[in-house]
């Protein structure tokens, strides 16, 4: 059975990315929304939040806030193409196939996995063009890439658990809004130093905080400290939570 | 009378229940090698958990079930080898084309050339033109027709088909019955659930009436007939049924239609 784990896994996968480039809408509305909320700030609040609050261009401290957005609002997608599948019946098709049954979780994860990297891409290149600069040099990118890689698999593996138990479309998809708001109250648009106290706790110990934090250090070069494995430490501590939850309702789903 | 090597489908006492609501109570059943058995009820009779549980998809709450020898709960991943399951409604992917689907199916059953299994069967269901086309753009009969060869890759020795035939129009449901046919005719052997009684008569070796969870009755055709009481002869005018008018109506081609209309 484990002998076409990974073949079983790469077929699927090949079957799921079809569809990402046969619906163009969904690659539209993941790379746009976030690249609609990066020009509006680095344009129209910029100015007002921008040299006087933080060091350097305002669209270099707000790039890693956005690059979570686009993360955030690509996995709705994942639920969304998870629920369509059980909703079609295919499913149901493949689970009673002889193939490896993992291979059929994998390949939406991977899906996901693959389809994020182009949108975070394609913000990166925008951004260049509105002025970021990094003075990362290619290990920081790679940490880069490889918080982003953790973040997108854990969300990932959230956004399963609504795709397995939704009722609805909607219902699978609207699970991901509270994420995507999350970076509003972080540090990824403006200093937590800015904030009421209440606000300003939470928004010091939030996942996306730390996250953000990590990321722009590593961005501007700078040692990153101890803000890399507390970001970590949240990426994994989510991932492993919602892997074993998920699983847990993959089981209940389909025996 | 029923040999171990001849059975293909034991069911012995299957019993499920979803909380308060017996949806099965103590079912059984054997299906022979290469025949076709009809499970016969109305909706909700427990039709499709039935063959979800013989699928490996479900567990039952009690009862033991078998196929091609191999135990549904303690051997499933063996009884997937030896199955191939189309559900009431055709689970096809509507963003690949006809072709993709039939060679994805292909590639994870293993096949040596997917291609070619690919394009065995587009030719064998009539689906050649539409081969290329998403489909999405497939008509009800299409797609059921699509459905089925995809369950036919990998030559299974047991067919599943849940309710084949419930929405499509007549002409679709004559291409179904062909092909249900025509696999019985390969040696497969076919368990169909169908809430038609026509189709049950039409296609079935042996049929079983399933009703409120319970199976009523089963027998060959001649058997259940039985159960009825003697027939009486009666004189009544042979009428065409509507289904056979609309079918004599729409398979004149456009040119002779004239001539089909009222002979008088």
């Amino acid at each position: 059975m484990s002998a076409h784990l990974l073949s079983d896994t790469a077929h699927l996968t090949g079957r799921s990315l079809r569809h990402i480039v046969r619906s163009p809408d969904t690659i539209i509305t993941t790379a746009v929304m976030p690249l609609a909320i990066m020009l509006m700030f680095v344009f129209v609040f910029g100015g007002a939040i921008g040299e006087s609050r933080v060091e350097g261009p305002y669209v270099n401290y707000l790039l890693p806030g956005i690059l979570l957005i686009t993360v955030a609002s690509a996995i709705s997608y994942t639920a969304l193409r998870l629920f369509n599948d059980l909703q079609s019946g295919i499913f149901e098709r493949f689970l009673s196939m002889p193939i490896a049954r993992p291979a059929v979780l994998w390949a939406h994860v991977l899906t996901s996995l693959i389809a994020n990297l182009v949108s975070v891409a394609v913000v990166i290149l925008v951004s260049l063009l509105l002025g970021f600069r990094s003075g990362a040099n290619v290990w920081e990118w790679f940490g880069v890439a490889g918080i982003l890689a953790l973040f997108t698999l854990a969300l990932t593996w959230l956004a399963v658990i609504p795709g397995l138990l939704a009722k609805s479309p909607d219902g699978a998809g609207a699970f991901a809004y509270p994420l995507i708001f999350l970076p509003f109250l972080s540090s990824a648009f403006v200093p937590t130093a800015t904030m009421p106290g209440p606000l300003r706790a939470f928004a010091e110990h939030q996942p996306v905080t730390s996250i953000v934090d990590a990321i722009r250090a590593l961005f501007a070069g700078q040692p990153a400290g101890s803000e890399i494995w507390v970001a970590m430490a949240w990426c994994v501590g989510i991932l492993l939570t919602a892997l074993l939850a998920a699983l847990l309702v993959y089981r209940r789903r389909t025996r | 009378m029923t040999s171990a090597s001849e059975v293909s489908i034991r069911v012995r006492g299957i019993a499920k229940s979803y909380g308060d609501v017996s949806v099965l109570r103590d079912v059984e059943f054997d299906v022979m090698r290469g025949t076709i058995f009809a499970l016969l009820g109305s909706n909700g009779a427990g039709k499709t958990t039935l063959v979800r549980i013989l699928a490996s998809l479900l567990r039952p709450d009690a009862g033991q079930a078998s196929v091609q020898g191999f135990d549904v709960g303690t051997d499933a991943a063996r009884v997937r080898e030896s199955i191939s399951l189309t559900g009431q409604f055709a689970a096809v992917d509507e963003m690949l084309t006809g072709r993709e689907n039939l060679t994805l199916i292909a590639r994870l059953r293993h096949e040596k050339s997917p291609g070619d299994v690919a394009a065995g069967l587009l030719q064998r269901f009539s689906l050649e033109s539409a081969a290329d086309r998403r489909v999405s753009t497939y008509s009800g009969g299409m797609r059921r027709r699509l459905d089925l060869a995809m369950s036919l890759i990998g030559d299974p020795p047991v067919v599943f088909l849940d309710e084949p035939t419930t929405g499509l129009d007549p002409q679709a449901r004559l291409e179904v019955w062909q092909a249900v046919r025509e696999l019985a005719s390969n040696g497969a052997t076919v368990l169909l659930t169908t809430q038609y009684l026509e189709e049950a008569e039409q296609l079935a070796d042996r049929i079983a009436i399933l009703h409120d969870g319970r199976i009523i009755a089963s027998g060959g055709l001649d058997e259940l007939k039985q159960l009825l009481p003697p027939a009486r002869a009666e004189y009544v005018d042979r009428q065409p049924s509507l289904e056979e008018i609309f079918l004599a109506v729409t398979a004149t081609t456009p040119g002779t239609h004239d001539s089909a209309g009222p002979r008088s």
